[in-house]
Order: C-alpha cells, then sequence, then structure tokens
C-alpha cells in the first residue's frame, strides 16, 4: 500500500498540484497499478537482460554537420512571453 | 599533522568543440543571437526525435581512453528528469547506469613534486542545458528570466573522479592534468572562463585514519582554477570547524561566492536528486565494436605525461622546462617542430619559454596563431650560430617577425642589422669613441674597471648594437692597455 505522503512526493515531481479528495483516489489507484505490476516478480528473469529498448536496432548515427535553424521568430513564437528574443518565464529563483 | 583530512571528488564537464549539437544539427557556434541556434529537435518540440551525432562517441572514446578508462562495448542513453526552464524537455538527456566507460585513472603530480593517481569512475555523454539571464524585479514588475537554448544539446562530456583527492591543492593540480590532456586529445579548447570546462566539487572531511566518509556537501560555480583552490580551502575549514563544535554537517548543494569567498547553501533545483532517470526510448542502444576503439586509439596523440618524460630524457631538459613546453599540445607541437629543424633542443626551449611567450602572453596570441613559425625560429637561432647577429640582436630581430611574419634574413636586410665583425670598422669606432670620452679612459687607465662596461656600451650605441659585443670588448681592452 502506498502512503499519502508517496502520492504526495510523486505529484510534486510531477508538478501537479493534488487537493486531499485527489489524493486518496490516486493513492488508491496507484496501489492497485503497482499492485498488478508486481505480477511481473513472480517470473524468473534471471537470465534476461534488461532491455534497453524495444527495436532491433543499435548504432543510428548522425554526421557532424550543421543544418539549417529554426527562424528566431519560428523557435520563440509560441512562447506566452517573449523579450527581445528570449523566452521570458517566471522567475526561478 | 592535522586531526582532519578531506575527502573530495571532482565532476567535470567538457564542451566538446563539435560542429551540430549532441542530437540534431543545431550549430554548436559561440555568439550567435538569442534562440538562433535552434530548432524542433532541441528544443524539445513534440514530434522531434534525437538522432546521436557519431562525433561526439568518437570524442568521447578519445577522452576515455586518454583517462585509462574501459570503453562500455554496450551503452544507451537515459532521460534525467527536473523542471527547470534551461531545459526545454523538462528532462536531459544523459547516461546512467551504463555509461559510455568506466574504471581509469589520472596521474597528476603537485607543486611540491609529489605524484598521485586519481581514480575515473566514468566518462559519460549528455547534453548541455540552455542559459538563464535573471533579472530582478523593479518597481511593480516581478522578477523573471529570459532563457536562450543556443547552448542546448551541445555535447557534454562528464568526467567522474573517485573520491581520491585530499587537499584543495591536489584537487588544483589534478584539474590542471586533466584539462591537459583532454586539450591533447583535441576534443575541446577546455577553457574554464569560457565555460568549455565546468567544475563541480564534492567535499568531506573525517578524522584522520578513519575510513568511514563524513556527510559530503557539492560546491557549484567554480570558475577558475584558483576557485577551484580557494573554495575547497574554505569548504574544508568550515566543516572541520563544525566537526570541532560537535556541530552537524548537513548534505546540500553550495556556491561558492568568489567576492566574499565564502561556500553558501544553494536552493536546490529539485527535493532531493529524484531524478527519475529511464532509457530514453528515443534513442537506440550503442554498441561499440573493439575494432573502433582500437582506430580511435591508433590515432591518439602522445600524452602529455609521456611527453614530458621524453623530453627530459630525449632532449635533457630540466623537469620545469619539460612541464612547460607540455602545457599545451599546441605549445609541444611547436617546441618539437623547431628542434626538428635546429637540433639544439636547450637553446630552443629557452627561445620558446623566453622571449617567444613573453610576445604571445604580452600581445595575447596563441602559439598555434603566431606569426612566427617554427622554421623562422629556427632560422634566426642559425644566423646566431653563424655569427651574421648577436644573440642581442636576434630579441630585437624576433619582435619585428613577430609583428610582421617576416623571415629573419628580411628583417635583417631591411633594417641593415648584419653583425659588424669587422676588426677595422671595429677599430676605427673604438677610436672615435675614446676620443671623445677622456674621461672614462683615464678612469679605467687608473684601474677602475666599471669603465670599461661604460665604453663598450659607447662603442656598441655607435653601431646600433650591431657590432659582435666579444670583439668590441676585447679590442677595447687591448686599445685602452696599449696606452697606459
Amino acid at each position: 500500500m502506498l502512503t499519502k505522503s508517496q502520492v504526495e512526493h510523486v505529484a510534486l515531481l510531477a508538478r501537479l498540484y493534488l487537493d486531499d479528495e485527489e489524493k486518496e483516489r490516486y493513492t488508491t489507484q496507484l496501489t492497485k497499478i503497482l499492485e498488478y505490476a508486481r505480477n511481473l516478480d513472480e517470473l524468473n528473469t534471471s537470465d534476461v537482460p534488461p532491455t534497453a529498448h524495444v527495436l532491433p536496432l543499435q548504432n543510428v548515427f548522425r554526421q557532424d554537420v550543421v543544418g539549417p535553424h529554426l527562424p528566431a521568430e519560428e523557435a520563440i513564437g509560441n512562447s506566452p512571453e517573449q523579450e527581445d528574443g528570449f523566452f521570458k518565464v517566471p522567475r526561478v529563483l | 599533522m592535522r586531526a582532519y583530512e578531506s575527502v573530495i571528488g571532482l565532476e567535470v564537464h567538457v564542451e566538446l568543440k563539435t560542429n551540430s549539437k549532441i542530437f540534431c544539427h543545431s550549430s554548436t557556434a559561440f555568439g550567435g543571437k538569442q534562440n538562433t541556434h535552434v530548432c524542433p529537435v532541441c528544443l524539445g518540440l513534440p514530434g522531434s526525435l534525437p538522432v546521436l551525432n557519431r562525433q561526439v562517441v568518437e570524442y568521447g572514446i578519445r577522452v576515455a581512453l586518454a583517462l585509462n578508462c574501459s570503453v562500455a562495448r554496450f551503452c544507451k542513453f537515459d532521460r534525467k528528469h527536473y523542471f527547470y526552464p534551461d531545459l526545454p524537455k523538462n528532462y536531459q538527456i544523459s547516461q546512467y547506469d551504463l555509461p559510455l566507460s568506466y574504471d581509469g585513472y589520472l596521474d597528476f603530480e603537485t607543486d611540491d613534486g609529489c605524484t598521485h593517481q586519481c581514480g575515473i569512475v566514468r566518462v559519460h555523454m549528455e547534453e548541455d542545458a540552455g542559459k538563464l539571464i535573471h533579472r530582478e524585479e523593479v518597481g511593480e514588475s516581478p522578477a523573471y528570466a529570459l532563457v536562450d537554448y543556443n547552448r542546448t544539446g551541445v555535447p557534454l562530456l562528464e568526467i567522474v573522479s573517485e573520491p581520491d583527492i585530499r587537499s584543495a591543492e591536489e584537487a588544483r593540480a589534478y584539474l590542471t592534468e586533466l584539462k591537459t590532456v583532454v586539450q591533447y586529445t583535441g576534443v575541446s579548447d577546455c577553457k574554464m572562463e569560457e565555460g568549455s570546462l565546468r567544475c563541480d566539487a564534492n567535499v568531506s572531511v573525517r578524522p584522520r585514519g578513519s575510513k568511514e566518509l563524513g556527510v559530503k556537501t557539492e560546491i557549484k560555480n567554480l570558475n577558475s582554477f584558483r576557485a577551484v583552490h580557494r573554495a575547497l580551502d574554505y569548504e574544508i575549514e568550515r566543516q572541520i570547524a563544525l566537526c570541532k563544535e560537535g556541530r552537524r554537517i548537513v548534505q546540500e548543494t553550495r556556491s561558492w561566492d568568489e567576492a566574499k569567498g565564502v561556500t553558501a547553501p544553494m536552493r536546490g533545483k529539485e527535493e532531493a536528486h529524484d531524478y527519475r532517470y529511464f532509457p530514453d526510448p528515443d534513442l537506440v542502444p550503442l554498441v561499440i565494436s573493439p575494432s573502433w576503439i582500437e582506430s580511435v586509439r591508433r590515432d591518439l596523440p602522445e600524452p602529455p605525461d609521456a611527453r614530458r618524460r621524453r623530453y627530459q630524457e630525449q632532449y635533457g631538459l630540466s623537469v620545469y622546462n619539460a612541464r612547460v613546453l607540455t602545457g599545451s599540445r599546441e605549445t609541444a607541437e611547436y617546441f618539437e617542430e623547431c628542434v626538428r629543424l635546429y637540433s639544439r633542443p636547450k637553446t630552443v626551449a629557452n627561445w620558446v619559454m623566453g622571449d617567444l611567450t613573453r610576445l604571445l602572453n604580452a600581445e595575447q596570441v596563441e602559439i598555434q596563431d603566431c606569426r612566427v613559425r617554427p622554421a623562422q625560429l629556427a632560422a634566426l637561432m642559425r644566423l646566431i650560430d653563424d655569427g651574421t647577429i648577436s644573440g642581442k640582436i636576434a630579441k630585437v630581430i624576433l619582435e619585428e617577425m613577430f609583428a610582421s611574419g617576416k623571415d629573419p634574413e628580411t628583417v635583417i636586410r631591411e633594417k641593415d642589422l648584419v653583425q659588424i665583425t669587422d676588426a677595422g670598422a671595429i677599430s676605427g669606432l673604438i677610436e672615435e669613441v675614446l676620443a671623445g670620452h677622456p674621461g672614462p679612459v683615464a678612469d679605467y687607465r687608473q684601474g677602475k674597471g666599471k669603465a670599461l662596461g661604460f665604453l663598450v656600451g659607447q662603442v656598441m650605441k655607435a653601431t646600433k648594437g650591431k657590432a659582435n659585443p666579444a670583439m668590441v670588448n676585447d679590442l677595447l681592452k687591448q686599445k685602452l692597455d696599449e696606452g697606459k
């Protein structure tokens, strides 16, 4: 069973602001999800290498060549606020 | 012997000088207008996909080998999550449990001549974050930040040391050697002042002899070698003082304040370093073949420590001279090219470390951009040997060569600086000087040896320094003694 404080911690990490009712609900739901995933513990996976990627691909490279950039006005065009070509954001420190 | 010892590990970030970013085609060039070296990939726009720049792997292997690391046969990229506006995706692509390389070491020497070895935990690849400019609140308008993503996605190598370093001085020496070794591989400028080499330090203290590690702090904002030394000295003393008072050291990130000379707690980017790493599904794993590793190894230049030893053994240089001349690969290559063309290494060393370095420093020119090429310096030294010019005039000629890039022969011809070695001509000048300075002549003849120096100076002045000084000296003595 997950604790409420664990849910609060995960919510904080994800920048989700939950009210008390939501915290209760998600504690129950997340616990169920984790229990379901725990079914995998019944399998013996000691001989199975960890999966790094689901596709049978490796070493996909590009060459070190500079390509086109986004035009500056397009690059910041969707930002809610901008100033002098910069993205403008609320204070961070 | 002090009752406490410090335990230090350094995390160094080196910016790689590729043309394009690690996962996209955007330029890594410095100085572009804000948000002009960006594309959908490095801006983290939905639907864009990263593709690994092969050159980054190649450079990474070079550094790994130069630091005696094992290169992983199989590695992958992971997402490191944190929310901060310098990161448009809210995660940084880095390497977590399967890094590019691991288990290396670096030998280095402190100023007292002691050699040390520091283990290298790992060298891994990751992307750089963007740049934030903080704006204070003014009147009614609140504080805010401006974001430039030009640096976002520039390739970095993170080089993590073992906690094998025991003092601030050792940390400085380790970092100096690390910088030299990485510079030799040619993958980075490693300029701390420009941010292409950055260093964070983890430090703790413990009673001497104890095997247990104390609580550590991480120090950031170390922008120079001097800052690393000063910040660690400060932090070590701070922690020892807390221990002596029986107070607790808090595990935290602290920032070095250069102006105040103190470290102070930093507000964290994220709670408790919970980065929730997981494999980046947008990037496929990397498998590095032994033949790739070997081809990189074959192309590695001779490392600085081997070069230092060789300069002492092969060229008979002092430890100090060998150290200075191998300080950068460019200096070492310049020196060796000179030695190939002029076979007296000690003379070459004196010119390179003396007059040439003085000129380079005064004009802030890097040796690879120096207009005096090795062949020209070699020619200058030969002109001294064959008596065409004096050593003193050669210094004047070098200055002119440095300014104009001309050959020494050209400078000599244009400025009429060929050494006067004609005894007749010198004698004539000496007669004139003697006639013009009866006072000093009389002084000398009365046994005041100092007067000779004055008279030599007058003759040299009359020839604008071109007379062979030894000949002037001999002939002048001869004439003065004749008249006694």
